[in-house]
């Protein structure tokens, strides 16, 4: 079963680690990262740059209106995701502590995909 | 991350707003920083036990504002001291403070601080300083080593600035339109000159790191006025100019020219946040200064070779901030996009008037020495780079200048 994995957290927080603290966050994600795809677990994953360089398009009129920034102001935003193939919930919520122990603060949504395309690009 | 790593990110993270905050109560920058300080304090002893608070901007505000409350107390001797449980234990007061704190309460308070630290009575270097001081929180040591001054000298610069600032009768009321965003060019200008601070340093590290401040300030900043096509630029324009910082110096330090440089050393991440950026501002359709200079690094950026770099465009760019800003230094930035596509004898007619007001640039004399050569006209061209290695700022400028001459002295080839 193909579940999402949202990474929300506070931008300005994370935005505000060193580049040596950034890293070895991101050798520890990738760690954990690499061994959920040898186990055939893991899908495609994205990490997301600020919501400063974000736009959106509001379809609510017509023509849709462009707005700058992010769709939401919150005080936790969305930084990334990855696409998991895991057995149940249960799974998917334990790959999500995996990923905490490595990764503190904020928060991860689970939400389970309903229609997946894979990257037409790798297919052709 | 640590724990303390984490607080400490969540820390720097915070202060913008819970400074502007403790400066809106106690209307005092040494009172607004101490308590400030006071609750970073209790943060670090306090969050590994009982765990981060769901809002560590709301926690330090209201703890700071709690311990200067209560430094007012005890030099007053008024009132017997809080126990520290009592001011530590927030879970009550913290959940409605959130609320009363909403996002426009936020961003007028971190807005306030930026536009303290450039208040218009202070000068540009005093600005900066006090910047990085109070809104980045950098040390006055890291402050001093930034800017190849002694401690005491920057400490000073801080406190005059301070001084300046409580004698100015500094409104703390948001400013009017008009007003806000003359201040708004201001701290634009201020963050500006931090990253050139760092841009032009080197490859030393301590001055380098002055890049990644400014553009996090800038990202504070673009969050503050999300629709602000200049300030899109800005950022647009540092972080396209920092993603090449891999490729600018050599393994001796020596500075790559742009041609030459590695574009595959250039920080894609950097380049893609930049791009969108870049993008953005355009769409607003109202040009800046900013936003010119980032399209041009953009054109830099977009070019997979020195080769393919759209020099026509670039002078289009260059000509068109002429007119916004008329400066012989953009007429000589200009000129190099004109060599490229009107070849060397046409750029150094473009040159040739800026004599009189660039004879004491580095880069004037740089630039006419690289057209000189490429013309065959060694020995103008040796007396041109003569003048620039005199002038040189920086060792990277005078042994990049050295290397030139030497290529003369052989008889190399003359480089693009």
């Amino acid at each position: 079963m193909l579940y999402a994995i949202l990474c929300y957290n506070d931008e300005d927080v994370v935005w505000s680690w060193s580049q040596e603290e950034d890293a070895a966050v991101m050798t520890k994600i990738g760690a954990v990262a690499e061994r959920w795809a040898k186990a055939g677990k893991l899908g495609p994953s994205a990490r997301l740059l600020p919501t400063t360089a974000a736009t959106t398009l509001r379809k609510t009129q017509d023509p849709p209106l462009v707005i700058d920034g992010p769709f939401a102001e919150t005080k936790e935003q969305l930084l990334g995701f990855y696409v998991v193939d895991v057995a149940d919930l249960e799974e998917a919520l334990e790959l999500s502590r995996e990923l905490a122990a490595v990764n503190p603060g904020g928060a991860y949504e689970i939400r389970p995909i309903g229609l997946y395309n894979a990257d037409p690009r790798l297919c052709a | 991350m640590t724990d303390l790593a984490w607080i400490n990110a969540a820390i720097t993270a915070a202060r913008p707003q819970a400074v502007g905050a403790l400066l809106r109560y106690f209307r005092d920058l040494d009172t607004a920083e101490e308590a400030f300080q006071d609750a970073c304090l209790r943060a670090l002893k306090s969050w590994p036990q009982n765990g981060p608070p769901r809002d560590p901007t709301a926690w330090l505000i209201m703890v700071g504002r709690n311990a200067a409350l209560d430094g007012v107390r005890k030099t007053s001797r008024l009132q017997a001291l809080p126990d520290e449980d009592a001011l530590s234990d927030l879970d009550d007061a913290e959940a409605p403070l959130v609320e009363r704190l909403d996002g426009s309460h936020y961003r007028d308070d971190a807005l306030r601080l930026l536009f303290i630290c450039c208040h218009p009575d202070l000068p540009a270097t005093q600005q900066i300083a006090l910047a990085l001081r109070i809104v980045s929180g950098l040390s006055v040591r890291q402050i001093a080593r930034a800017f190849l001054v002694g401690e005491a000298a920057m400490e000073q610069r801080i406190t005059r600035a301070k001084a300046r600032i409580a004698q100015a009768d500094t409104p703390f009321e948001a400013p009017g339109a008009v007003e806000r965003s003359e201040r708004l060019a201001a701290v634009a200008a201020m963050i500006y000159l931090v990253f050139n601070e760092g841009y032009s340093a080197g490859a030393d590290p301590a001055r380098a790191a002055l890049c990644d401040e400014a553009i996090r300030l800038a990202r504070l900043l673009l969050r503050l006025f999300q629709t602000e096509a200049e300030i899109m630029g800005l950022t647009a324009l540092m972080l396209l100019q920092h993603a090449r910082a891999a490729a600018r110096f050599d393994a001796n330090g020596e500075a790559v020219l742009l041609d030459d440089q590695d574009r595959g050393l250039w920080d894609a991440k950097l380049i893609a946040e930049g791009l969108a950026l870049i993008d953005k501002g355009m769409r607003h359709r109202n040009p800046g200064p900013y936003q010119i200079q980032a399209a041009v690094a953009a054109l830099h950026a977009r070019a997979a070779t020195a080769e393919d770099t759209d020099w026509a465009q670039i002078d289009a760019l260059y000509a068109a901030l002429e007119r916004m800003t008329p400066s012989p230094v953009i007429t000589l930035n200009r000129a190099v996009a004109v060599s490229k596509t009107a070849g060397p004898a046409a750029a150094l007619e473009l040159i040739e008037p800026l004599a009189d007001r660039l004879g004491g640039y580095f880069h004037f004399f740089g630039a006419r020495g690289a057209f000189l050569l490429q013309l065959g006209r060694d020995d103008e061209a040796r007396e041109a780079f003569n003048r620039a290695i005199a002038l040189a700022n920086t060792p990277a400028e005078a042994s990049h200048i050295r290397m030139c001459l030497d290529r003369l002295a052989t008889g190399a080839a003359a480089p693009k």
